[in-house]
Parts: structure tokens; sequence; C-alpha cells
């Protein structure tokens, strides 16, 4: 089944088009990558998905629904959410853990908060003794971990990854990019990740579309390029540049 | 040739808890080659590099038996002798152009003031010597750069004009804090090869602090791996693959491959014995 599927995207911010005719799909409980330099247009299409950015047109079909301008249902939150490439600046700096996994429960119209809150770091591997912690209190990982717990909150089908680990060691990156890989299987979660990072989306991703000035030069599968079978030179500049 | 001797080097910053030692005891040499320090955030590699030029800020506190650079140890100098040091002899490109470049002056009115500071001349010549070293960065126009404010260049161009103001006054050594940390893996492969050819052609001693372990191996001669304030590996960067510390082997089977496709990655099983371990040698 599909669970994500964009026709003839294009994006713009004024006059300046940042995203051209893009058109890809995602099947349920598959995850999808978007690599590309800075400015290719590969965040700019999460935030469209999610009304972050509102001048776009073509179609974006999520989970059957068709999604139009840049407002999105309740119901479209709870089953799509996102999570930030900096951990430090997406997590309110006053607010302690608790009280960001239990907003977002609150928001999500969830019952049993309490009880909910605790299962959520447990999800994300969060020791119990970190809930009343402030942001600055956490290291990056440990940030991130919450960000990801947060988006977890209304128990989403499809979660948008905006460079979850480029501003993470990569100690620290090994054991989040397990942890999407352990929520995945067992939550059958849909991924799009965006990151500039070969490597890191070749191995989370089953299928990965390489952007450039704002269009998919091209779209394959991890294997093919693992196997080298990537066929247009873009793409392969970025292979000997990142290998 | 050595150009800089770091001898039994501390970095300390008091807190309320105490002492926080953010370097401790680390000593090594750097000749006339691109030396790497590589670790985790918090491993020391920066502040290591900012205790060479003394910019570590108050409360901060640098000890050392000795950190020498051609013979004179530069923690007997005073502010004042310091500031002869900084840019003329030992200079340092930091990780981001946007936080180093000033966004109110013009590119060229900037490389003119660092080149003025260091030298007597006039402002045409300065003016004509600043076009040569944009140049040299491989900076296309370099006239309309001069003119330019740094909001209207890339991170990439300005990385690379950050590099050609470090390189006008013909410093010894290069401190380059995460180059290429900020900029895309297209153009950090261009600023490299600049930085290094500049660095080759000059005989000078380069100084590179990465947390990427692929850019190093491939970039540096030598390659430091920091932990927690210490040096725990020193090996030559073709020999990294190779490298014997379970600190330095953990960070590299942390890194996804391409030709090693797994479900999941080794994560780092962190060991206390390692913020105490002696330097291990892998020559």
């Amino acid at each position: 089944m599909t669970a994500i599927n964009v026709q003839n995207l294009d994006v713009w911010f004024g006059s300046v088009s940042a995203v051209r005719s893009v058109s890809f799909s995602v099947a349920q409980g598959q995850s999808v990558g978007l690599v590309g330099e800075s400015g290719s247009g590969k965040s700019t299409i999460l935030r469209a998905m999610t009304g972050l950015a509102p001048d776009w047109s073509g179609t974006i079909q999520i989970l059957g629904q068709n999604l139009t301008g840049s407002t999105r249902t309740r119901g479209f939150f709870k089953k799509v959410q996102m999570v930030f490439q900096d951990p430090y600046a997406s997590l309110h700096p006053r607010h302690s853990v608790d009280q960001v996994l239990a907003e977002a429960l609150h928001l999500q119209g969830m019952d049993a908060i309490n009880k909910r809150t605790e299962k959520l770091l447990n999800d994300v591997g969060l020791d119990p003794r970190f809930r009343f912690r402030y942001p600055h209190q956490l290291s990056g990982g440990q940030r991130q971990r919450v960000a990801i717990a947060r988006a977890l909150a209304g128990e989403p089908e499809v979660l948008l990854l905006d460079e979850p680990t480029s501003a993470l060691d990569v100690s620290v990156q090994a054991e989040i990019l397990n942890l999407l890989t352990d929520l995945r299987a067992a939550r059958g979660l849909t991924y799009i990740m965006v990151s500039h990072d070969l490597p890191v989306v070749a191995h989370m991703c089953d299928t990965l579309a390489v952007m450039q000035n704002g269009s998919i030069v091209e779209m394959m599968t991890a294997q093919a390029l693992r196997a080298h079978k990537a066929v247009e030179p873009y793409t392969r500049e970025l292979l000997a540049a990142s290998t | 040739m050595t150009l800089l001797t770091v001898n039994d080097l501390w970095v300390r910053f008091p807190t309320r808890q105490g002492v926080f030692d953010a370097v401790r005891g680390i000593s090594f040499e750097l000749g006339q080659e691109r030396l790497g320090i590589v670790g985790e955030s918090g491993s020391g590699k920066s502040m290591t590099g900012r205790s060479i030029l003394q910019l570590i800020r108050k409360p901060g506190v640098v000890q050392a038996a000795e950190i020498s650079f051609q013979g004179r140890n530069l923690m007997e100098l005073s502010e004042r002798d310091m500031r002869s040091v900084r840019g003329n002899e030992i200079s340092m490109v930091m990780q981001d152009p946007k936080f180093s470049l000033n966004p109110v002056m013009t590119i060229g009115a900037q490389l003119m003031e660092a080149y003025l500071q260091h030298n007597r001349d006039s402002r045409q010549n300065a003016r004509n010597k600043c076009i040569e070293m944009l140049e040299a960065v491989s900076l296309r126009d370099p006239e309309r750069v001069m003119d330019a404010y740094p909001h209207e260049m890339s991170g990439g161009m300005g990385q690379r004009i950050m590099i050609a103001m470090m390189l006008i006054p013909d410093p010894k050594i290069l401190i380059a804090d995460e180059p290429t940390s900020a900029l895309d893996v297209s153009v950090q492969r261009q600023v490299l090869s600049i930085m290094d050819r500049l660095v080759r052609d000059r005989g000078m001693g380069l100084i590179f602090i990465s947390h990427d372990l692929n850019l190093v191996a491939e970039f540096c001669d030598r390659v430091l791996i920091m932990y927690a304030g210490r040096i725990v590996e020193s090996c030559p960067a073709s020999k990294l693959r190779e490298a014997k510390h379970p600190y330095t082997r953990g960070l590299l089977n942390a890194l996804p491959r391409l030709d090693n496709p797994r479900t999941h990655l080794e994560v780092l099983q962190r060991q206390d014995d390692w913020t105490h371990a002696a330097l291990e040698e892998t020559q």
C-alpha cells in the first residue's frame, strides 16, 4: 500500500522555485532517503508536506489523504510527525522533558499521560531519571532522543526525518540510527529521511533519491548504490566525495 | 624540523562543582606536516587548538610545561608579544565563516585590514596582494568579491575567503578548527584541496581539528585521537584503519559504510580506563 505519493511537486519561496516537478512514492513501512547538497530542495519537500512551506503546486497524498495549501488537520499531525536537525534548537529551553512530552501527548488527545510519558522515555532508551531535566542538562544525543519521543507521542505512522543526526558525533549518530531502525521495525513506521550524508542514507533507507537544484536526478535502491550502479554523473560525484 | 612543541598542556575551567579539566596533560610535536586531531565533541580538541594561541577565555586557565614555537616559549610571552604571534606566525581558521567575517564590512576591507595590520604598505599594493590571495584560493572574479559583503557569499566561498585572510601574513602554522564542517560534501573537498595546496607550497605546518575520521585519514599525515582531554592514540593517517585503541576502533565501526551494510551499527562501549590511559604509539 502506498503511504505517501508525491506527484509533480513544485515549491517556491517568492520568485525562487526551490523544488521543481518532483514525483516519488513511498510504500507503507518503507523508508526513502532524499540526498543532496544544501539548497537542493530536499528539506523543502518535507516542509511542503507538513505545511511549513505554503506555496506549492502538484499533488501530495499522505495515507490516502490529499493535502492542500498549508493548513493541516489534527488528524494529519497525529499520523505524520517530523524530527528536526538540530536538537539544540527544537526543544523549548525552559520546558523539562516531562513538560515537552506531556504537552505533545495532551495535544494528541492521549489519555493516561503520566504512564505514556514513562513509556515514551523507555521506548527511546532514556533512563526515567531524565524525565524532569531541562534540555541544557542533556547531551546532544539525549536531546535528539527526546525529540524523537515527542514525535512518537501521537503514535504516528509516518516520520519525516530532517537530518536527524548531522549535528551529532559519529558515536552518538550510531546510537540514534540504531534507535530509528528499531522503532521502524517495532512500529511499522514509514520514513522519509533527508540527509547530505550518502552512507547514512544508504544505511537507513531502502530507496534513495538524489536531488540537485530542486529536482530528483536519480532514484535507486540502496543495493544498487552499493553495487556502484549509479548512472548520473552527479550521483557518482557524491559517491566519490563520501567514501 | 619541529615547528611547535607542546609539552604537558592542561586547560582547566573552574566550575561550581570544582575544577573541570578540558585538556589533561597532553604533549605533541608538529613539524612541516599535516597533523589531524580527532575526537568527539567535548574531547578537548578545539581547546588544544585555541590554547596554543592562548585564546582560552577567562575563567579558563592554560597551563603547560612548554608550548614552544621555533624555540620561543609562548607561555612566557606577554599579551602584547602574543599579538605579534597570532596571525603573523600562527593563524587559525574557525568553523563557520558566517561568524568569523564582519557582516558590515566588505570582504576587501577586511582582507586589506588583515594585510595592513601586519605590513607597512600602500593601499593599492594591499589591494593587489589581496586580489592575488583570492585568486590563490580559486575564487572566480576576485574584483567582485573584494567589493561584496559576507552575506552575498556562499558558505564555501566564505571559508575560502577566511583561508585567504589567514594566509596573507604568511604564517608558519595554520590551525584549522573544523574548517569544513559547515560545508557540503562536494564543497568540502574543494576547500580542503585548496588548503592542502597552499600549505604544501609554503612548507607550513597544519593542525587540522575535525570529528570526521574519514576526512582526517585521507587528508592528514599523522593523526592524534583525543578522548576526554587526553591523547589516547597517535598514528600515521594511512594506518588509521588499523588503529588499535578500542576507542578509535569504536569510532571507526560506528560509521555506516557503503561497502559493508548492516542492520545495526556498532555502538561505542565506553570504558573508564580510557580516561586514564597513557598514549599508545602505533608507528
